[in-house]
């Protein structure tokens, strides 16, 4: 959100677009009181990679529930509260120390949202939807992820109604951890599978 | 334009060069500036309102002039998408946007597939199964599809079956609906791309008549 305070910064033209879009709207009573408020607020404060987290820590701690997460995914993140548009079909893939896995969506932007929240800006933007399915190993260096050369890597194009989570491996020397301070080492490109941990 | 029917659209962006370094940030606001957030909310009352299907939103970012599409931002779709739609659907006329918002005001093109009067029996059973190899269809459908082009005419394994979904081909184009299994079908980057890396393996999700037995 802006941080503009006293001094709001010259309207720009989508600026004046949105906000002819929303009076017509609102003059023709399709944009109830609160509306705009309420999606903000939940898509600000209640999704985001911190559900997706406290899923993968689970995973860690819980070897039922890491195979009941990977045979199926939708139920067992529905067994901690989470699901939802976006949400109805998941599929979680698992990275080894041999094979590593990244999502991406070459037509539009489909994201996990329950677990994710809403997609970063570059996840929807031209280069990575063009080159993640054509130079996954060059990207993925070039973004810090670095993998062994001899590492299989499986691209998920998000291309029908599946959502996917990368499920990564848990970092060494973590036994000591409680499930809630590993959530706090999970995130959300290790989810994507744009960065391991 | 005469006979010239626009198909593959700018959107379809699996595999195209020339692109730059992604501006990847690993934390960000989930929205920079108010308007996003109100073009997003927006688009949502518009697509309710309409009763738009996931694949009529789609095409409808879809439609943007390519230019327009490759040079805006995500939320700037979404904003083009709603004022599409309230416009098409008659919630709001276009000539009122432009003198609102006091200057142009650039919407999608305009739907180039005829609409979808007989949409077929649903199909219930997968014709194929894990492991089965198939070839995805070579053709290039004037409205809506979920097949990116860079899978066209390859040739794949079913590594996964889904249970059945509604056609977004379909559902873009009218009231009608059918159902059909999906499938995540595994690509060989090396047969995907005559650069293709070594060691990839792509996986697309696929609606049944996407396919063809290889």
């Amino acid at each position: 959100m802006s941080a503009e305070g006293h001094h709001p910064a010259p309207v720009s033209p989508v600026e004046r677009r949105v906000a002819a879009l929303e009076a017509l709207l609102t003059e023709r009573g399709l944009v109830p009181p609160g509306f705009i408020e309420e999606i903000t607020r939940r898509y600000e404060s209640e999704i985001g990679p911190m559900n997706g987290a406290k899923v993968v820590a689970r995973s860690w701690v819980d070897p039922q529930y890491r195979q009941r997460l990977l045979a199926d995914g939708t139920a067992a993140i529905a067994e901690l509260g989470f699901g939802g548009p976006e949400g109805d079909h998941m599929v979680v893939v698992e990275n080894t120390p041999g094979i590593h896995n990244v999502i991406v969506c070459t037509l539009c932007s489909c994201y996990p949202w329950p677990v994710l929240g809403l997609p970063p800006a570059w996840y929807k933007d031209p280069p990575y939807r063009a080159r993640m399915v054509r130079e996954p190993r060059t990207l993925l260096a070039e973004m810090g992820c670095s993998l062994p050369g001899d590492a299989e890597i499986r691209v998920w194009d998000s291309s029908a109604e599946v959502r996917y989570l990368v499920l990564p491996e848990r970092p060494p020397g973590t036994g000591g951890l409680t499930e809630a301070e590993l959530a706090g080492l999970v995130t959300r490109d290790s989810m994507i599978g744009t960065a391991r941990l | 334009m005469g006979m010239v029917m626009l198909v593959d659209g700018i959107h379809d962006l699996g595999g195209r060069q020339g692109f730059g370094e992604v501006g990847h940030s690993p934390a960000e606001p989930v929205f920079r500036r108010r308007w996003e957030a109100v073009a997003r909310a927006l688009l949502v009352a518009v697509a309710g309102a309409v009763e738009a299907s996931g694949g009529e939103f789609r095409h409808s970012i879809e439609r943007m002039e390519p230019g327009h599409y490759l040079t805006s931002s995500y939320y700037e779709h979404w904003l083009t998408a709603a004022a599409t739609l309230a416009v098409e659907h008659g919630l709001v006329p276009r000539s009122e946007l432009e003198t609102r918002a006091g200057g142009r005001f650039p919407l999608s093109g305009p739907v180039l597939a005829p609409p979808v009067a007989d949409a077929g029996p649903d199909v219930d059973t997968p014709r194929f199964g894990v492991g089965d190899r198939v070839q995805v269809r070579e053709w290039h459908p004037p409205g809506h599809t979920r097949c990116p082009g860079y899978v066209r005419g390859k040739s794949g394994t079913v590594v996964r079956v889904d249970g059945t979904h509604s056609v977004p081909d379909i559902e873009a184009h009218g009231t009608a609906r059918r159902r059909e299994p999906t499938y995540s079908v595994r690509f060989d980057a090396a047969d995907l791309w005559r650069d293709g890396q070594h060691g990839v393996w792509v996986h697309v999700d696929l609606w049944d008549s996407y396919l063809e037995r290889s």
